[in-house]
């Protein structure tokens, strides 16, 4: 089991959960984060005073998948999620020890 | 004693005791979150502290009998002697009450938009001490010269309408000498001041321009066609400087911006409030477009001149009310009222200087004062919270509780 974790531009969140659930992906998670990259941050204005804002808004997606999916869950994920444009984000791929649906007790395959 | 008068000064009075919440919203969003309740309480406890100031003996100073044109006497000390009967020389057919309940809201906002200038700093009990003696040493010495009977400034033949000078110049002008005394907010040009609560902002704009209404045509003290003209040509220099103001930023900085409306928006009230009832409607649109530009310049000067105003209450309402003061001894015009006086260009170059003459003055009093004022209550018991409590917030730090909760 891998876990495939991706931060991506807010507005493409739509597309990558789409392109994730047609291949099958049952379940993940979303969070609101704000971080900084090669991006970096952004200008705001506020009556005529600039400010650099250092984090910029992002979506962090997490979700659990069997080995053999990553490839092709990778692949969805940058093709939805990409615009060209610098701060379209990143993909990291960890191991997973154990899934336990707390419900019934499943463990592995069967909890994800 | 007329009855539609006095309903239109009641309900007035009600519509201006409503911008001074509005201002805690107009300035509470503009703060950081953890500020949000302690710049809205120094609004809001204004209402309080101010009202028991004017009924004990804050409308006394400001409108009893005249003492050398300087100050009114401590004769009407608890409201004694104002009642339900009009008095002869204010509003004289309302209530004496009437006319009193309607400038104390004045009083208490005019004290409620210094608190912007300081804003993320003060310590609330020293807010508490400088509102009551600037209060009694600023505000009612210049209101009793502008609208007191026998008032110096009044005498000269100054042209105030709803409060130019004695509102927004006094306030504006006090602002400058506050944050010269109290200082930087700490990380002053590291950190980043962002407003966090933009809407929160529209909203209490939003409640000001409503409220402004009451402020102005009640000014007429009566429900007739001044207060007419006052209500149009506030609403027409609000909308115009709102314009003009976005159309400024949009130029200079890119785009347009909902802050700048809402600043925008209150430059031009500011402006046409010493002028609301002696200017027609062209007037007032010249007046507000300029208000706009005006303004929005104030406030990028504050940067170079390194002062920390933290809601530029020297920009726009010590500026606005400077060009409001001097565009009403341009623009007045006494086919807009009688009782008025004509201006520079319907030939009386002279109402400028006067007009001039009531700014400076305003401006040299409020300063001295103020200054003096905070000088004695730093000494007292100081005017800042420590630096921890500044990091953490005033919400915590003085008031034990959080505006936002999740």
């Amino acid at each position: 089991m891998k876990k495939v974790e991706a931060i991506i531009k807010p507005f493409k969140l739509d597309d990558v959960k789409d392109g994730l659930s047609a291949l099958g992906i049952k379940g993940l998670t979303v969070t609101e984060v704000k971080g900084f990259g090669r991006q970096r941050g952004h200008r705001e204005v506020y009556r005529g005073a600039e400010y650099q804002v250092d984090f910029v808004s992002k979506i962090k997606i997490e979700v659990i998948m069997d080995d053999e999916m990553v490839p092709e869950a990778v692949k969805s994920i940058r093709d939805k999620a990409r615009t060209g444009e610098i701060g379209d984000g990143k993909v990291f791929i960890l191991p997973v020890e154990e899934a336990i649906r707390i419900r019934t007790g499943e463990t592995g395959k069967e909890a994800i | 004693m007329n009855t539609g008068d006095t309903v239109f000064v009641l309900i007035s009075a009600a519509l201006v005791m409503l911008m001074t919440p509005g201002l805690a919203l107009f300035y509470g969003g503009m703060v950081r979150s953890k500020n949000v309740l302690g710049t809205i309480m120094q609004s809001f406890v204004v209402l309080g502290i101010i009202t028991l100031e004017w009924v004990l003996w804050g409308y006394s100073m400001s409108f009893g009998i005249d003492h050398g044109g300087i100050i009114g006497g401590l004769g009407w000390f608890g409201l004694k002697g104002v009642g339900m009967l009009p008095s002869p020389d204010y509003g004289s057919t309302i209530p004496h009450l009437a006319f009193m309940i309607f400038q104390c809201m004045f009083a208490i906002i005019t004290v409620a938009l210094i608190t912007g200038a300081f804003a993320e700093r003060m310590k609330f009990s020293a807010f508490l001490i400088f509102s009551l003696l600037w209060a009694t040493f600023v505000y009612n010495p210049l209101c009793h010269w502008v609208w007191g009977v026998g008032g110096w400034i009044g005498g000269l033949g100054a042209l105030d309408f709803a409060g130019g000078t004695v509102v927004h110049i006094s306030s504006g002008i006090s602002a400058l000498a506050a944050v010269v005394i109290i200082g930087k907010r700490h990380g002053y040009g590291n950190t980043p001041y962002i407003p966090h609560n933009l809407p929160m902002t529209i909203t209490g704009a939003a409640l000001l321009w409503f409220g402004w209404f009451g402020f102005n045509a009640g000014s007429a003290l009566a429900c007739n066609g001044l207060a007419a003209n006052a209500f149009v040509v506030t609403h027409i220099s609000s909308a115009v400087a709102s314009l003009s103001w976005i159309f400024t930023e949009w130029i200079h900085r890119g785009k347009p911006t909902t802050l700048g409306a809402a600043s925008g928006a209150v430059a031009g009230l500011v402006a046409i409030t010493p002028a609301s009832g002696f200017v027609g409607p062209l007037s007032a649109v010249i007046i507000g477009a300029l208000a706009g530009i005006i303004c929005y310049g104030g406030i990028l000067i504050k940067s170079r001149l390194g002062y920390d105003d933290s809601l530029d209450v020297v920009g726009i309402h010590g500026l606005g009310g400077t060009w409001g003061a001097l565009a009403t001894g341009l623009f007045a015009c006494t086919a807009i009222n009688p009782n008025g006086a004509d201006g520079l260009f319907f030939g009386n170059p002279g109402q400028l200087w006067i007009q001039f003459v009531s700014v400076i003055a305003t401006m040299i009093f409020a300063f001295v004062m103020t200054f003096v004022i905070l000088k004695l209550v730093d000494l007292l018991i100081g005017l800042r919270v420590t630096n921890e409590e500044e990091m953490k917030g005033l919400d915590i730090s003085l008031h034990d509780e959080a505006g936002y909760t999740y």
